[in-house]
C-alpha cells in the first residue's frame, strides 16, 4: 500500500523507537502512583517531563511538516488482516499533539500542587497520563482501527478522570453519562470506519483521503457521513448531545482544564477536520454541520449567561466554542480551514488558562460563584494578569491570538449569499456572547471592592500560575511571531483540513474596506452592551425560559444514574424523585435519566418474562424449540428420509439392539427413580456395545465411561435433591413430557436417517486416514484429530468443560449457603 | 456400600484404575484411548475411593482442590500450544521431540486428561459431600 502523497520513508527500527516514544505517557502512567507515593511534589515535576520532552520532540518536526513532508511511522500489527499500527504527523495532528503535550505538561505540574494533600494524587496523575497517551494516539493514528481504539480509550480514561471523586454521587453520574454518550459515538465511529474500509479497501486514513471511490459509490456516502457525524457530535458535545459536558465539570478542575480545552471534546472536531478532505463540500455536510454547529453555538452562549458558577460558565462556553468550530468546518474552504486552525490554538490556550485560573480562585478563596467574588486584583495579582490575557484573547482584542482567529472566521464568511448572511449573524452573536464571558471572568472576580469569601484570599503558588501565565503569553506571542504561527503551524494544519496546500495570510494589517474589521467592531460593541445589561438580560432569559438553575439542579445532580433494581423491588424512591422532577421543565439532561430508567425497566420486564425461574418450563421450551428446529427443514422442503431396511444382521447385533430397547422401556416403566437411572445406564451400555460392534472402539470406550459416570452423578444428584423415590407428576404433565420426548427422539432419528442417506463427501476422512501417520505420527486417527488436526477446537472444549465444572461448584456452594442461612 | 470388603478393596481398585487411566492416556496416540477417556477413568477412581473411604480422604490425598487440576490442564494445553511462538509457526502447531516419541500433541493430551479428571472429580466430590469442602 504505497502512500499516495509525499512522505518521509523511515527505517523500521526507527519507527518502533518513535512509536514507543509517542506512547510513553502510558509507561509514565504505570510509574506515577509509586513515584508520587515516594517522591512527593518532585514526582509531579518529574512526570511532567514526559509530555514536555514529547512536546520538544514534536517541535523538531514542525519545519519538515510545514515544508510538506509529513512524518509517517508504521509497524505491522496483524499482517494477515493487512492491519498496520500506523501514525502520521501532518499539520493537523502536529498542532493537536503539540497542544496535548504542551498543555498536558502544565496540567500535570498544576495537579501536583492542586491536589498536593489528596491521598490519591498518584492515581490521579496516572489517569491523566493515560488519557494523554490515548489522546495522542487518537490524533496521530493513521489507521482507522487505531483511531477507533484510541478514541474508545479516551472515553474510558475520561470516565476515570470525571469520576475521580468517586465518593460523590454527582461525580459518578457525570462520569457514567459521559461514558454512555461518548460510547454511543464510539460505536458510530466503528460502524463508519468499517464501512469506509469496505468501500475504499484500506484502513489507512491518509490513503482514504485521496480515494475517489467513496463519492462514486453513492449509497455509502450518507451512511459514512451519518456515522462520522454522530461520533464527532457526541464527543464534541454538539446539541442535542451537549448535556454531558456541564455534568463532566464534576471532575477536579485540572481535568476540566485539560479535557475541555484541547483534548477530549476537541476529538470530535479533530475527527471532522481529519475527514474533511474525504467528506466535506457536499450539501449534506454543510447543512448538518452548519445547522447543528450554529444551534450549539447559540445554545452554549446563552446558557453561559445564565450561570453564576465560574466552572459552569466556562463549560457552557466550551459547548459554544465547539459549535463554532463545527460550523466553520461545515462552511469549508481555505479561509474557514485557517479559521478552524487559528481558533483551535487560541481557544485551547485561553480556555485552559481560564479553567486553571478558576481553580486558583477556588483554591485561594473557597468559592467559584461569580456573584460572590470581587476585588481580588490586589491579592491574586498574577492570577489576574493571567485571567486578563486569556479573557482578552477570548474577547478578541488585537495583539492576541483570539483576534486573528475571529478575523479569519469573518473572512471565511464573506461570501455574500443568503445563508452566508445568516451565518454571519449567528457567528457575530455567538462571538459576542463568548466575548461577554471573556469580560466577565476577567472583570467580575478581580475588579470592584473586595468581597468577603469563605476564607481569606491568597495567591496560588508557582506550580499553579506558571501554566496559565505561559498560555497567556503564548497567546500574546503572536504579536511578535505572526509569521511563524501562521506559516509553520496554522497553514499546515489548514492544508490538512482543506486537503490541499493553503497559504498563510495571517497578519495584523487592518483593511477598513473589508467586512471582517467592521464585523469585529460590531462584535465588541455587542459584547460590551450585553455585559453592561447582563443582569437585565439574565432576568429576561429566566422569564422566558424556565430556569434550571438553583435548587432543582442541585437536587437532580445529587441523584446518580438510576441503580439497577431487582425485578419486583419497590421503586418508591425513584417515584418520589420523579414526582419532584415532574414540576421542573424537561431538559436533555433529564431526558438522559428517563432513557436510562426506561432501559432498566425494559430489561427488568424482559427478564421477568423470559427468566421466570421455573426449571421445568425452561426444559420444555428448550426441547420443544430443538424439535421444531430439527423437523422444520425436513417438512418445509418435503425431504423426508426413506425407511431403512433391516435385512440381515448377525444375532449378536440384534441382541444388543434388543438390550437397548429393553433399557428404554425399563426407564419408562421403572417403579422408582433409582431404577429408572439404572435402566438408563443399561440402555447407554447397549449403545456403547453398538459402537463397538460397528467398529468405533474409541467412541465405545468413551460412551462406556460417560454412562458409568452418568449413573453415579445422577444417583448422587437424586440423593442431594432429596427427591421422593417415586415420580409424583400428574397425568397431564406425564403426557406433555412423554409427547415431547417422543418428538425429540423422533426428530433426531429422522434427521440422522436423512443425513446418512445423503451423498457422503469423504475427502476429509481420506485426508486424515492418509496423513495421520505421515505428518501427525499417530495411528489412532480419532485421537490425532482431537489433539493435533483439531487441537484448537479441543482447547476450546476443555475450557468449556472446566468452566462448566466451576459453574456446577458455584451452584452447589450457593445451595449450601442458603441452607446455612435457613439453619 | 460401606462393607468391609469394599472398604478394603477400594484403594486397590482405585490405584489400579489410576494406573490403567495413565496407560490409556499414553497409548491413545496409536490405539483406542487418549486424554479424555483416561480422565474419565481417573475420575471414576476418585468416585470409587470417595464412596468407600469418604470424600475428605479423597480431598486429602489429592492435596489440591480438584478444580485446580482442571485449571492446570487448560493452562498446560494452552502453554504447549504457545511453544510454537519460539519457532515462528502458527499457534498449536505440532512440534516433535527428535525421534517422534513425544511432542506437543502428547503434552496437549495430558492437559485434556487433567481437565476431564479435575472437572468430573470436582463435581462428583461436591455432590457426595454436599459442597462442604468446595
Amino acid at each position: 500500500m504505497a502512500p499516495t502523497n509525499p512522505g518521509v520513508a523511515l527505517t523500521l527500527n526507527f519507527d518502533i523507537f518513535a512509536i514507543a516514544l509517542l506512547l510513553s505517557p502510558f509507561a509514565a502512567a504505570l510509574l506515577a502512583p509509586a513515584m508520587c507515593r515516594h517522591g512527593g511534589v518532585a514526582a509531579g515535576w518529574g512526570l511532567a517531563l514526559v509530555p514536555a520532552a514529547l512536546f520538544v520532540a514534536l517541535l523538531t518536526t514542525v519545519e519538515g511538516v510545514a515544508a510538506g513532508r509529513p512524518v509517517r511511522l508504521a509497524i505491522d500489527w496483524v499482517p494477515a488482516l493487512d492491519l498496520r499500527l500506523s501514525f502520521l504527523i501532518d499539520g493537523l495532528s502536529l498542532v493537536f499533539a503539540l497542544a496535548i503535550t504542551g498543555i498536558g505538561a502544565f496540567i500535570v505540574i498544576y495537579s501536583t500542587s492542586y491536589l498536593h494533600d489528596h491521598r490519591h494524587r498518584g492515581r490521579f496523575i496516572a489517569f491523566l497520563l493515560l488519557f494523554m497517551g490515548a489522546m495522542l494516539g487518537l490524533v496521530l493514528s493513521d489507521s482507522l482501527v487505531g483511531l477507533f481504539v484510541f478514541w474508545e480509550l479516551t472515553s474510558v480514561t475520561s470516565f476515570l478522570l470525571i469520576g475521580f471523586d468517586h465518593e460523590r454521587e454527582a461525580a459518578r453520574r457525570g462520569a457514567i453519562q459521559a461514558l454512555i454518550v461518548t460510547g454511543i459515538g464510539g460505536l458510530a465511529l466503528m460502524a463508519g470506519g468499517v464501512l469506509l474500509h469496505h468501500v475504499a479497501g484500506t484502513w489507512t486514513i491518509s490513503d482514504l483521503a485521496y480515494s475517489p471511490t467513496l463519492r462514486e459509490a453513492g449509497w455509502s456516502y450518507p451512511w459514512v457521513l451519518g456515522f462520522i457525524v454522530v461520533a464527532a457530535f457526541t464527543k464534541s458535545a454538539q446539541w442535542p448531545f451537549h448535556f454531558w459536558l456541564p455534568n463532566a465539570m464534576e471532575a477536579p478542575t485540572p481535568v476540566s482544564a485539560y479535557l475541555h480545552s484541547a483534548t477530549m471534546v476537541q476529538a470530535g472536531v479533530y475527527l471532522l477536520a481529519r475527514m474533511s478532505p474525504l467528506l466535506a463540500g457536499t450539501p449534506q455536510w454543510q447543512a448538518l454541520l452548519c445547522s447543528f454547529g450554529a444551534i450549539t453555538l447559540l445554545w452554549g452562549g446563552v446558557a453561559a449567561l445564565r450561570q453564576t458558577d465560574l466552572k459552569q460558565i466556562l463549560a457552557q462556553t466550551t459547548i459554544a466554542s465547539l459549535g463554532l468550530s463545527v460550523m466553520l468546518l461545515g462552511i469549508g474552504g481555505e479561509t474557514a480551514a485557517m479559521a478552524v486552525a487559528a481558533y483551535f490554538v487560541a481557544h485551547a490556550l485561553y480556555k485552559a488558562a481560564l479553567f486553571l485560573v478558576t481553580g486558583i480562585i477556588d483554591h485561594g478563596t473557597g468559592t467559584r460563584d461569580i456573584t460572590v467574588l470581587g476585588g481580588l486584583r490586589d491579592t491574586l495579582t498574577i492570577t489576574f494578569i493571567c485571567a486578563a490575557l486569556a479573557g482578552l484573547s477570548m474577547f478578541g482584542i488585537p495583539p492576541l491570538l483570539g483576534y486573528l482567529a475571529k478575523e479569519e472566521m469573518y473572512a471565511a464568511l464573506s461570501t455574500g449569499d443568503a445563508w452566508g448572511i445568516v451565518a454571519i449573524v449567528v457567528m457575530v452573536l455567538g462571538n459576542a456572547l463568548l466575548g461577554v464571558v471573556g469580560l466577565a471572568v476577567m472583570i467580575r472576580p478581580f475588579m470592584g471592592p473586595l468581597r468577603p469569601t469563605p476564607h481569606a484570599p491568597h495567591e496560588g503558588d508557582f506550580a499553579l500560575w506558571i501554566g496559565p501565565a505561559l498560555f497567556g503569553l503564548a497567546s500574546l506571542a503572536v504579536l511578535f511571531a505572526v509569521s511563524p504561527y501562521g506559516e509553520l503551524l496554522l497553514a499546515p494544519m489548514a492544508s490538512s483540513i482543506a486537503g490541499h496546500p493553503v497559504e498563510s495570510h495571517l497578519g495584523f494589517a487592518v483593511d477598513f474596506g473589508a467586512l471582517p474589521v467592521w464585523l469585529s467592531l460590531v462584535t465588541w460593541g455587542l459584547a460590551i452592551a450585553i455585559y453592561w445589561q447582563r443582569d437585565w438580560i439574565r432576568a429576561a432569559i429566566a422569564k422566558t425560559v424556565p430556569s434550571r438553575a438553583g435548587k432543582l439542579v442541585s437536587r437532580r445532580r445529587a441523584r446518580a444514574v438510576p441503580r439497577a433494581t431487582a425485578p419486583g423491588e419497590p421503586e418508591v424512591e425513584a417515584e418520589l424523585d420523579r414526582s419532584v422532577e415532574e414540576r421542573a421543565v424537561w431538559t436533555w439532561d433529564r431526558g438522559f435519566d428517563q432513557a436510562m430508567f426506561g432501559l432498566i425497566r425494559a430489561a427488568g420486564g424482559w427478564t421477568r418474562v423470559f427468566h421466570h425461574g421455573r426449571l421445568e418450563l425452561y426444559v420444555v421450551v428448550a426441547f420443544a424449540c430443538l424439535a421444531i428446529v430439527l423437523v422444520t427443514p425436513l417438512w418445509a422442503m418435503n425431504d423426508w428420509p426413506a425407511l431403512p431396511h433391516f435385512a440381515g444382521g448377525a444375532f449378536y447385533e440384534w441382541g444388543v439392539i434388543a438390550m437397548a430397547a429393553i433399557g428404554v422401556v425399563m426407564v419408562v416403566l421403572a417403579p422408582s427413580r433409582l431404577g429408572a437411572i439404572i435402566a438408563l445406564g443399561v440402555q447407554g451400555l447397549a449403545v456403547a456395545l453398538i459402537f463397538m460392534v460397528f467398529g468405533a472402539p474409541d467412541l465405545a470406550f468413551t460412551q462406556l465411561m460417560v454412562e458409568t459416570l452418568s449413573v453415579v452423578i445422577l444417583a448422587l444428584v437424586m440423593t442431594r435433591l432429596r427427591l421422593s423415590t417415586r415420580d409424583p407428576r400428574p397425568y397431564e404433565d406425564l403426557a406433555r413430557d412423554g409427547l415431547l420426548a417422543l418428538l425429540i427422539g423422533g426428530s433426531v432419528s429422522l434427521l440422522l436417517l436423512r443425513v446418512l442417506q445423503g451423498a457422503f463427501d469423504g475427502r476429509l476422512s481420506e485426508f486424515f486416514a492418509r496423513t495421520s501417520v505421515e505428518i501427525a505420527h499417530g495411528h489412532n486417527i480419532v485421537n490425532v484429530i482431537l489433539v493435533d488436526y483439531r487441537g484448537l477446537d479441543t482447547l476450546g472444549e476443555i475450557s468449556v468443560v472446566m468452566t462448566a465444572g466451576i459453574a456446577v461448584l458455584a451452584l452447589l456452594r450457593r445451595q449450601r449457603k442458603r441452607k446455612a442461612v435457613a439453619a | 456400600m460401606n462393607t468391609l470388603i469394599f472398604r478394603t478393596m477400594a484403594p486397590l481398585i482405585a490405584a489400579a484404575m489410576i494406573l490403567f487411566s495413565i496407560v490409556i492416556l499414553l497409548r491413545g496416540h496409536n490405539d483406542p484411548g487418549g486424554g479424555f477417556i483416561g480422565g474419565l477413568i481417573a475420575a471414576s477412581a476418585a468416585a470409587v475411593y470417595g464412596m468407600a473411604r469418604g470424600v475428605g480422604e479423597v480431598r486429602r490425598l489429592l492435596r489440591f482442590n480438584p478444580i485446580a487440576f482442571a485449571g492446570f490442564g487448560v493452562v498446560l494445553a494452552g502453554t504447549v500450544g504457545l511453544l510454537s511462538i519460539l519457532y515462528g509457526v502458527p499457534f498449536m502447531t505440532a512440534l516433535w521431540l527428535p525421534g517422534y516419541a513425544f511432542g506437543v500433541p502428547g503434552a496437549f493430551d495430558i492437559g485434556v486428561y487433567f481437565v476431564v479428571f479435575g472437572t468430573m472429580t470436582a463435581i462428583i466430590l461436591a455432590l457426595e459431600d454436599g459442597g462442604e469442602g468446595v
